[in-house]
């Protein structure tokens, strides 16, 4: 009787979750698709479809022109940098909340959000100076450049203030990650008050993210990082799960939970420093997502991890169709619109906090 | 595996979840490759500039005065004189977020940006779509703003009219310095731009306040600070300032002079005496645009009242 409830459960939450993962896959290409064939630059659908088929077989005809460079060269890139910064942004808080064994956690918690926000303060306002007295003009590459190794270097040091004798305190991590948090911010503030007029605008947009840099360039850069990061995820579903029930209950199960932690946070540094290099801050992705997904098929980290990629992905694609689209052909910020979908829904949750966030 | 990612996971009823996530991302990865190698396009567009968008108020302002406003096509949000612009224009954003595509959308033939427009990237793309793009320099001198002015209007192939303005400008400006050199003495200014909370920000060295400052005979006593940066109060009761100047509109929506000398920052200052609170549009005021010098010639005669600064003769010119 007992097994056949349990079976008959067990059942239920796997039909939900495969429907779970149908519909947000399916919406994710739908929306993919709206991104592609919508925009400032009207399009007709069958030519949309007709320069990306081109595109395939090489028809040189349809690839000339104002249409194809708007399909192939701004919103194909930007879409599938929305697709990969939204998805990495998402994994990386479902990383996140289970290392930490915290609903609140996010991306931000381990400083690179921080790090990446100071460095990127750093070479706005001091790049013209540290490069004036050289022959080296700024290069537009220095600012992802210095926002990813900002990231990273946060990361690092935050990950040796917390590890002793090769263990890491994630309770010491988190605590020590607000307070490099709060100097990281301090510093970014001092960074604005030096700023001239242009700086500090620069500074507000890069804090507020968009897509609109996309390029296959920065593509190529960004790609190579987070997709290991994805493909990375099976490796440390298993690991999280036996997370759940305690650290020192998933080392007694025979879990690398050094190995795990050390993993994770790698994993998340890399991944969210490539992302806030290519389309600066964006708010509430990281934070949201992963919640929502285990509204829908509960914690378990191996249907979790992937399908809070397929989420953030079409959460942010989303988002950049209506930040492109609502004021055309200006274009409001990215984080804007991210939060203002991600605040109201947080506060939700947080309402319902005491019966649903079972992490 | 080449373009059949959709198929390949949708197809089968319960995926393995370390082969839903690599599709996951190796779908990505087929989609990127495919496209990326060789999809840099180039397409030149048609030369004549009858389909302009303009970055930045003070192109906007040229292009107006040049009698070219049925040429434009798009401008940006700081494009705020004349107040036609915006109402009859598409709006591309503030000129420092513009949208690539919002900008291609618009089937400009010129792109008049000034310098600071951006982002890179977004002026980037643009000129790889081919999308004809003009940087014009940001200079607050006299000069600056001639060349400016003739830069504008070679670009949009009203050399001619654009030389007439900017010589006229040029002859503006010219008698503004006539009439500064006949001032006796120097007054003491110090430009407000905001009292948020308070706090007054005001308009150091390199502002655009500083240089409006110094072409209307004044001296900016807040040349110590660099840009507009938050004053403390002791420092401004140090600075003693003659006139204080602000933006209409600005710091609190009732900034009046009472309530302003009332503030114990600037109670004891000189201005508080004679209650000189100037307030000028912003727009006219920091534009650097063609009405420049009139607008030096403006605050002059706000700073000194009492030496019956004349109008700019040049000006009656239409």
């Amino acid at each position: 009787m007992a097994s056949a409830a349990l079976a008959a459960f067990v059942a239920g939450r796997r039909r939900r979750a495969m429907l779970a993962v149908g519909c947000l896959v399916l919406l994710c290409l739908a929306l993919a698709v709206i991104a592609i064939g919508q925009g400032a630059v009207a399009i007709a659908p069958q030519r949309v479809v007709a320069i990306l088929s081109a595109r395939l077989t090489g028809d040189p005809a349809l690839l000339e022109g104002r249409d194809a460079l708007v399909v192939l060269n701004i919103r194909l890139p930007r879409v599938l940098l929305g697709l990969l910064v939204g998805a990495s942004l998402a994994v990386s808080g479902a990383l996140m909340q289970g290392l930490f064994r915290n609903p609140l956690a996010d991306p931000g918690l381990v400083g690179v959000s921080s790090g990446a926000g100071l460095a990127a303060a750093a070479t706005i306002v001091l790049g013209d100076r540290l490069l004036a007295g050289t022959a080296i003009k700024l290069p537009f590459a220095l600012l992802p450049v210095g926002a990813f190794c900002g990231g990273l270097i946060s990361t690092l040091i935050l990950y040796l203030i917390a590890t002793r004798q090769g263990r890491t305190s994630v309770a010491t991590m988190l605590l020590a990650g607000v307070a490099l948090g709060a100097l990281a911010g301090a510093l970014t503030g001092l960074l604005a008050y030096l700023s001239d007029d242009r700086q500090l605008r620069d500074l507000t947009f890069w804090s507020l993210g968009s897509l609109g840099g996309a390029s296959w360039t920065k593509l190529s850069v960004v790609a190579p990082i987070v997709l290991p990061m994805l493909l990375a995820m099976p490796l440390l579903a298993r690991g999280l799960n036996g997370l759940m029930l305690g650290e020192a209950e998933a080392w007694h199960l025979g879990l690398p939970v050094q190995r795990i932690k050390a993993l994770a946070i790698l994993l998340v540094a890399l991944a969210v420093g490539a992302s806030v290099a290519s389309a600066g801050v964006i708010g509430f992705v990281g934070i949201v997502v992963p919640h929502l997904i285990r509204l829908a098929i509960g914690p378990d980290h191996r249907l979790l991890l992937p399908l809070a990629a397929v989420g953030g992905a079409t959460l942010l694609v989303g988002a950049d169709i209506v930040a492109r689209l609502m004021v055309a052909p200006a274009e409001l910020p990215l984080g804007i619109v991210t939060a203002a979908i991600g605040a109201p829904f947080f506060l939700w949750l947080l309402l319902r906090r005491s019966t649903a966030l079972d992490v | 595996m080449r373009g059949r990612f959709i198929p390949a996971t949708a197809r089968r009823s319960r995926p393995d979840r370390r082969e839903f996530s690599a599709a996951i991302g190796l779908s990505l990865l087929a989609v990127a490759g495919l496209v990326a190698p060789s999809a840099v396009i180039t397409r030149a567009v048609a030369q004549t500039p009858d389909r302009i968008v303009a970055a930045g108020g003070v192109i906007t302002e040229v292009l107006y005065a040049l009698g070219l406003q049925d040429r434009i096509v798009g401008v940006d949000t700081t494009s705020q004189f004349p107040i036609d612009a915006l109402r009859d224009k598409a709006s591309i954003g503030y000129v420092r977020a513009l949208s690539a595509e919002g900008v291609i959308s618009l089937k400009p033939s010129l792109v008049i940006a000034i310098q600071s427009a951006g982002p890179p990237d977004a002026i980037s793309l643009l000129s790889e779509a081919g999308v004809k793009l003009a940087r014009i320099p940001e200079d607050l001198t006299p000069e600056g703003i001639a060349s400016k002015i003739e830069a504008i209007g070679t670009l949009a192939g009203a050399a001619e009219p654009a030389r007439r303005l900017a010589a006229q400008t040029t002859e503006r400006f010219d008698e503004l310095a006539r009439l500064r050199d006949g001032l006796r003495t120097r007054r003491r200014v110090l430009f407000v731009l905001s009292l948020q909370n308070g706090r007054v920000m005001v308009g150091g060295r390199n502002s655009t306040a500083d240089a409006i400052i110094g072409l209307a005979g004044g001296i900016n006593v807040a040349s110590a600070i660099e840009g507009y940066k938050p004053m403390t109060d002791e420092a401004i009761i140090e600075a003693a300032p003659d006139i204080v100047l602000m933006m209409r509109n600005s710091g609190s929506p009732n900034t009046t002079p009472d309530v302003m000398f009332a503030m114990p920052a600037f109670s004891s200052t000189p201005a508080a005496s004679r209650k000189a609170l100037v307030a000028m549009d912003g727009l006219y005021l920091l534009g650097f645009g063609p009405r420049a010098p009139l607008a030096a010639r403006d605050l002059m005669a706000a700073i000194y009242p009492d030496a019956a600064i004349p109008p700019l003769k040049t000006a009656a010119i239409p």
